[in-house]
């Protein structure tokens, strides 16, 4: 389960998340949607520890994320995510962005590595494309094999924080496909998106921000069809 | 050699040979100072991004320093001060204290550029993996920033080559002194530089066709 507990986040004097309480449960499907500096990258960055926080808490199955004694590395391992920009490692081929973490941060040997990456690989359908460089990749694919990357690591919970969004129009649908068949697998899923269909489709919950403040959380039915907050329903009058 | 009785005589096979083993001073001295200099560039480069304000401080200028004053004044500098603060140094020792500076004031910068190449978001995302601070610098930052700033290093590791010519100044019998030497004797300047300027070339030029046929990979 992650637990957060009124999260305060400052860059300088910019106050970027203001007292957020969320808990996400095993196997939930969370998106979250809001406007764009509502915060909601930052708050992702803050789940794993990309970020400092200034007030709060986060925990991931009980253990503290921003506390001194905790082993971030060894934590993070839990916590796959995929970015907006895809990051392929450009100098290696596909299996080999697969395959380093496990290397060099798990101690798996060379041969167990690939095996991992090879079996994730397949699992988001770039199974054909393991030792093309990602340069000879599409953005859809690259995105894919982010995903197969963050998931050799075996990850108990993903991360997306727009993971569409730098796509062409038509290669949204292949990372989506492949973030629902996440879903369907029964992965616990915090997804940042603009993609209100993924949203209301394949989310437990969504929760909407809007500056710094997550205005309202509940069932797709609740938010898309019967919001409470004023703000809500704006923004989605707005994307739709 | 044959005792000749004419002062000077012409330019024979073992003057070939001669310049032959000073083109391999001018390399030992030239992959010492590079690597050394590379090295100690690396670490300067890695503490002027990551330090910021103190490296900003105390680092940058001191380079600057030497990256600005003409390489042929820190030579004789060195050779002729460092005895003073008891350095006894060779004119060997001192071509590779100054050249591996000079190097290494040229290759801070390189690497700096070389991390800030590398996207904040790309090693978010090593990070993300589980990677420590150490793991991202070497599997993610170093390949893929070493690999943008490449041609840069190359140039500045062609550049000291050359510049260690100047290391001749402190009689050290490199490439241009060996050259100097002859001519005294043969007067034949236009020759024995020609013969010098082709082994730089071939120094050199192996360098370039092989950085270019690894850019050319890397690029895929
Ligand atoms: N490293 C940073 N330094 C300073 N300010 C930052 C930094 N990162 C984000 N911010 C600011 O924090 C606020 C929230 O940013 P965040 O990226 O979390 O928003 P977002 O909801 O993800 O927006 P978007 O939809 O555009 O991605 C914005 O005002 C942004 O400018
Ligand atoms: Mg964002």
């Amino acid at each position: 389960m992650i637990e957060i507990r009124d999260l305060h986040k400052y860059f300088g004097a910019l106050h970027v998340l203001k007292g957020i309480d969320l808990e996400v449960q095993k196997g939930e499907v969370l998106s979250v949607i809001g406007a764009s500096g509502s915060g909601k990258s930052t708050l992702l960055y803050c789940i794993n520890g990309l970020e400092v926080i200034q007030q709060g808490s986060v925990a991931v199955d009980e253990t503290d994320v921003h506390a001194k004694g905790t082993d971030i590395n060894k934590l993070r391992q839990k916590l796959g995510m995929v970015f907006q920009q895809w990051n392929s490692f450009p100098h290696l081929t596909a299996l080999e962005n697969v395959a380093l973490a496990p290397k060099i941060v798990k101690g798996k040997s060379r041969a167990e590595a690939r095996e991992i990456a090879a079996k994730q690989l397949a699992h988001v359908g770039l199974g054909e494309k393991l030792d093309v460089y990602p340069s000879a990749l599409s953005g859809g694919q690259q995105q894919r094999l982010a995903i197969a990357r963050a998931l050799a690591m075996e990850p108990e919970y993903m991360l997306f924080d727009e993971a569409t969004s730098a796509l062409d129009p038509e290669l949204v649908g292949e990372v989506l496909d492949t973030m629902r068949l996440l879903a369907e697998e029964g992965m616990t899923m915090i997804c940042v998106t603009h993609e209100m269909g993924f949203a209301r489709d394949v989310s437990d919950r969504v929760a909407f921000f809007h500056q710094g403040v997550m205005e309202e959380i509940g069932p797709p039915e609740q938010i898309f069809g019967n919001a409470k907050s004023e703000h809500t329903r704006k923004f989605l009058a707005n994307v739709r | 050699m044959e005792p000749t009785l004419t002062f000077f005589s012409g330019f024979g096979v073992n003057d070939l040979w001669f310049l032959g083993e000073a083109a391999l001073r001018t390399m030992w001295i030239s992959v010492l100072s590079i690597s050394l200099g590379t090295v100690i560039g690396v670490l300067f480069g890695w503490l002027l991004y990551e330090g910021k304000l103190t490296a900003a401080l105390t680092v940058a200028p001191v380079l600057d320093v030497f990256r600005s004053v003409p390489l042929i004044i820190q030579l004789v500098l060195f050779y002729n001060f460092a005895p003073i603060v008891g350095l006894n140094l060779d004119a060997f020792a001192s071509g590779v204290v100054i050249l591996t500076i000079y190097t290494a004031a040229l290759v801070a910068n390189v690497a700096r550029g070389g991390i800030e190449a590398v996207d904040t978001s790309m090693r978010r995302a090593a990070r993300s993996l589980g990677m420590t601070y150490w793991q991202d610098l070497r599997h993610v930052v170093l390949p893929i920033g070493g690999r943008a700033v490449f041609p840069a290093w190359v140039g500045v590791a062609l550049g000291v080559m050359k510049d260690s010519a100047l290391v001749s100044v402190l009689g050290y019998v490199e490439l241009l002194k060996a050259s100097q030497i002859l001519i005294t004797r043969t007067q034949e300047p236009f020759l024995i530089l020609s013969v010098a300027g082709a082994f730089y070339f071939a120094l050199s030029y192996p360098i370039s066709r092989y950085a270019a046929s690894l850019e050319k990979r890397w690029a895929q």
